[in-house]
Formats: structure tokens, C-alpha cells, sequence
């Protein structure tokens, strides 16, 4: 069957997609909480932040992306959830497809959803006066980092909307993520911070891919903390992945 | 047996088993569908009729017992069970944002079909639907929603095709224009299995009706033969042939309602 896997992915990406050109609202509301913040922020708490000789928003972007990409993937759960709640995930299941592939499309159809959102997200950054100076190598570094974090994350909605019991916790268990960035380098320098927060804040995930995005947009060397934000992508995305993977297997062996 | 010479009975069960933790919904299922008949799985509620039907179509592993479908193993040979059969569940399986059409050719494509559109507009038509292919299915009545999803049941002509309580929730319309679907896949060929908990279902469509009881077939035959197993003594007293609902009760040993009834009139 793995002969298939690429087309039946592709044919099911399709239909994903559709639905989410037929009700771009999913990509306007993921999109509209993380503007919403970075507006609160550089108009109403920034002045008071000091970060340093740059404009504070872009100092600001990137923990907004990452906010960005946690607000869409509370969707990935609820379209995966929705999906076995309807009985199309049987009738995919009893056909002769690739039988991962059902899964691989919804975590396609994330990554390039999340991308709309974070093209719209970039341009306001820009009328709100970001501007970097990253050639297009560092881009590429860029939306690499935002991609594997994208891919890490959605498998962890994976797993919520295969186990979750209603729509609601299928989407809930994304907040605690949109959260994370508040607790890291993304708002504030980790400097000011009490001692055990700043130690959580300067050791989790997001502080070391706010910061390698930083550098990357600030034209400024990349520090060491690029292969420790390498390392948390690939690590959440191999552990989520596997999790994911074993938890579908239960799922489908079992009803 | 060959592999080339296809078997008479498509779908073999023996002694399936299958719980729930602590709960026996199947406690040995026995049965055999021949060729292009239609095949009636009578249960109440909770009988276990969609566990069986999950369990021949690959989506959930039997505990014991083994099952085939056109002789592959549900088990072992899960692939080729699933190029065999089409299986629309209790529930219309159609995407809800997708156009009729879109769906159609969404299944013809995952069947690695060509000219998915092309079947797309024959099944559209047979199933007049023609009108309502380019609307999305979010608009569509129930009885529309069910012929869409026999519509996509169909493509790729499975051999075997397993039907879950395919008319439950429908209008007496909609209700005889999906008999009338399932009596044409039969007549061309294809073996249908049909739960329901419709009993004049059952009557009206099948060739032979089984009861799913307590985990266990309990009856296994032809409507006349099953109604040989009511005492013919009864026959004498009761003028009116006893109806399938009749047999069922009597054998499955529902007989608790009746009596709650009467009591209740005496009390009013």
C-alpha cells in the first residue's frame, strides 16, 4: 500500500484545503489573536519594554509567529476530530489507501494554512514598521525553523483530536502552547525575570527559536541557540510523531 | 480452493468473538453469504451488528474467530479485503464542504480510478442526483446525504458491500428509494450485507435474514424459513401469518413488553 501514499496523501490534501478556501475564517482567525497582540504590544505595553536599540516590533515578531502557529493548530484537532465523529475516517479507513496518509493530509493542510496566516501576520508586522534586513538564505532559515515547529506542534494535535472526547477538547489543549511565548524571551528580555521563571523561561522550547529567528532577522551571527532550537523541533516532532502514530494504530485496531 | 476460482460464499464468519473490556458483544458468530444475495443481520440496539460489520471491513480486530471476504483473511490479508469491499456505515459518510461531485470523485480517486469524473456524472445521474452534483452536501436532505453515500459505495464495483443500518433515520421515501439501490446492487451481481433493526426491512429486502442475539446468531434462513419456527399450532388459533416482527420477539424472547403494557392498563 505504500505505493499509494503519495497520491492518496495528495488527493486527500485536496480535500482538506478545500475546505479550508470555503471557509477561510480558519486562517483569518488564526490570524487576527496573534495582530491583535502585537498591536496591544507595540502600541500599548512596548513603550514601556525596553529591549534594546531596535524597533520594538521586531523585536516582537517572532514570539508572534509562534503564537500565530499555536492558534492554528487548535484546528488540526478539531478538523481531525470532526472527521472520525462523521464516519468519513471509516469509509477512508475501509478503502484501499495508504492508511497514514489520512493523517499526513491533515498535517499538510496545517502547515499551509499556518503559512497563509503567517504571510498575513509578516505584512502587518510591516505596516507597523518591522523591517529586516535577512537575505534570502536566512529566509529559508526562518521559515525552516517555522515549518518544523509547525509540523512538531500539529502532530501534537494529532494525538489531542484522535483521543479527545468532544470538538471543544479537541481544540483546548492548544492554549497552554499559545501561552508558552508569553514565558520566554519572546515580550520581555528573560533578565528581568525572578530566578525560576527566568530559569523555565530561558529553557524551554520557545525562547531558543524566538531567539535563532531574532538573530536571522537582525542579520546578527547565529548564536548556538539554533541547534538547541533544532534540537526541540526535531525532538517534540519525532516524540509527538511516534506518539501519534501508536496512538492511530490503537485507534484503528480498536474502534 | 484456487486463487483464481472466486469462492461461492464471499463473506465467511466462524466464531468470531470480540469485547469490550468487560462487555461480550460477540460470543461466536457463525454465518455465510452466497454470491449476489442480500444477507439481513437482524439486532436491537446494541446486538453487535456494527461490530461484526467493522470487524469484515478491517476497522476493528476480532478477538477470536476468523472471517474472510472473496476468500483473503480479514486479518492477515487486510489490503486485499479492502480492494474487495465497500462499506458505508450507520452514519452518511460524506464530507459536508464538498460538492456531491466532489465527493464522488474524491473516493474514484482514492480508488486509484481513472476518469474519477467521468464517474462521477454516471453515478450522479443514477442516483438523481444530476442537479445537486455542483452544491455542497451541507445542503442536501437526508435521503439525498444516503443515495450520495450508496452513490460512493459503488464506485469501483466492489464485489462485497456491507450496508449499516443504511435507512435509519430516513423518511418512508427516502427509505424505499435506498431498497431500491440495494436490490439493483444485488441483481448485478454484488453481495450485499444489510444490518438493520427494521424488521419489514429485513422482509422486504433480504434473501436470507440471520438474528444477532446476545453475541449469537440465533436464527439463520429464509423469511419462510423462519417462519416455520413458530409452533403451527399457533397458526390455527391467530388468523393473521405471523409478521417477522412476531418471530423475532418470540425468539429472541422478548416477550417482558407485552405484559408491561397490560399492566399499565389496569392501572388507568
Amino acid at each position: 500500500m505504500t505505493t499509494y501514499f503519495v497520491g492518496d496523501t495528495t488527493v486527500l490534501l485536496g480535500r482538506t484545503m478545500r475546505h479550508i478556501t470555503r471557509s477561510p475564517d480558519t486562517i483569518i482567525t488564526t490570524a487576527i489573536m496573534p495582530i491583535a497582540l502585537m498591536l496591544l504590544f507595540v502600541y500599548v505595553f512596548g513603550g514601556a519594554i525596553h529591549t534594546g536599540p531596535e524597533r520594538y516590533v521586531t523585536y516582537l515578531l517572532p514570539g508572534i509567529l509562534l503564537i500565530t502557529i499555536a492558534m492554528g493548530i487548535s484546528y488540526t484537532g478539531f478538523r481531525l476530530f470532526t472527521d472520525m465523529q462523521s464516519g468519513i475516517f471509516e469509509r477512508f479507513q475501509s478503502l484501499p489507501i495508504a492508511r497514514s496518509s489520512v493523517l499526513w493530509a491533515h498535517v499538510l493542510t496545517t502547515v499551509v494554512s499556518g503559512m497563509i496566516s503567517l504571510v498575513i501576520v509578516v505584512l502587518v508586522a510591516l505596516l507597523l514598521g518591522f523591517r529586516s534586513g535577512a537575505g534570502a538564505l536566512a529566509w529559508l532559515a526562518v521559515i525552516g525553523i517555522l515549518v518544523l515547529f509547525t509540523m512538531a506542534l500539529t502532530w501534537i494535535a494529532v494525538i489531542a483530536g484522535l483521543t479527545a472526547k468532544s470538538a471543544e477538547g479537541a481544540g483546548a489543549f492548544s492554549y497552554p502552547l499559545i501561552f508558552l511565548p508569553f514565558i520566554s524571551s519572546a515580550f520581555v528580555p528573560t533578565r528581568t525575570m525572578p530566578g525560576p521563571v527566568r530559569a523555565f523561561a530561558n529553557n524551554q522550547p520557545v525562547t531558543s527559536i524566538v531567539n535563532t529567528i531574532h538573530d536571522l532577522f537582525t542579520q546578527h551571527p547565529v548564536s548556538s541557540s539554533i541547534w538547541t532550537a533544532l534540537a526541540w523541533c526535531v525532538g517534540i516532532l519525532i516524540v509527538a510523531y511516534a506518539l501519534a502514530i501508536a496512538t492511530y494504530r490503537r485507534k484503528i485496531a480498536q474502534g | 480452493m484456487t486463487v483464481t476460482a472466486p469462492p461461492a460464499q464471499p463473506i465467511r464468519v466462524q466464531g468470531l468473538e470480540k469485547s469490550y473490556k468487560d462487555l461480550h458483544v460477540l460470543r461466536g458468530v457463525d454465518f455465510g453469504v452466497a454470491r449476489g444475495s442480500i444477507f439481513a443481520l437482524l439486532g436491537s440496539n446494541g446486538a453487535g451488528k456494527t461490530t461484526v460489520v467493522k470487524i469484515l471491513s478491517t476497522l476493528l480486530k476480532a478477538d477470536a474467530g476468523t472471517a474472510s471476504i472473496e476468500g483473503f483473511d480479514v486479518a492477515a490479508q487486510s489490503a486485499e479485503v479492502r480492494e474487495s469491499i465497500s462499506l458505508t456505515g450507520q452514519f452518511a459518510a460524506v464530507d459536508e464542504i464538498l460538492t456531491g461531485r466532489e465527493n464522488l470523485v474524491l473516493v474514484a480517486r482514492l480508488r486509484h480510478l481513472k476518469d474519477a469524473g467521468q464517474i462521477a456524472d454516471d453515478l450522479l445521474g443514477r442516483f438523481q442526483l444530476a442537479d445537486a452534483g455542483g452544491r455542497k452536501v451541507s445542503t442536501y436532505s437526508g435521503g439525498m446525504r444516503r443515495r450520495l453515500d450508496i452513490a460512493m459505495s459503488l464506485i469501483g464495483n466492489a464485489p462485497v458491500i456491507f450496508l449499516d443500518e443504511p435507512t435509519t433515520g430516513l423518511d418512508p421515501e427516502s427509505r424505499i428509494e435506498v431498497w431500491h439501490s440495494v436490490r439493483q446492487l444485488a441483481g448485478q451481481g454484488t453481495t450485499v450485507l444489510l444490518t438493520t433493526q427494521y424488521l419489514d426491512e429485513a422482509e422486504h429486502l433480504a434473501d436470507r435474514i440471520a438474528i444477532l442475539h446476545q453475541g449469537r446468531i440465533i436464527a439463520n434462513g429464509t423469511l419462510a424459513e423462519l417462519k416455520q419456527l413458530l409452533p403451527p399450532a399457533k397458526v390455527e388459533y391467530v388468523e393473521k401469518q405471523p409478521t417477522l416482527e412476531d418471530i423475532f420477539l418470540a425468539i429472541t424472547g422478548n416477550a417482558g413488553t407485552g405484559t408491561a403494557v397490560g399492566s399499565d392498563r389496569t392501572h388507568s
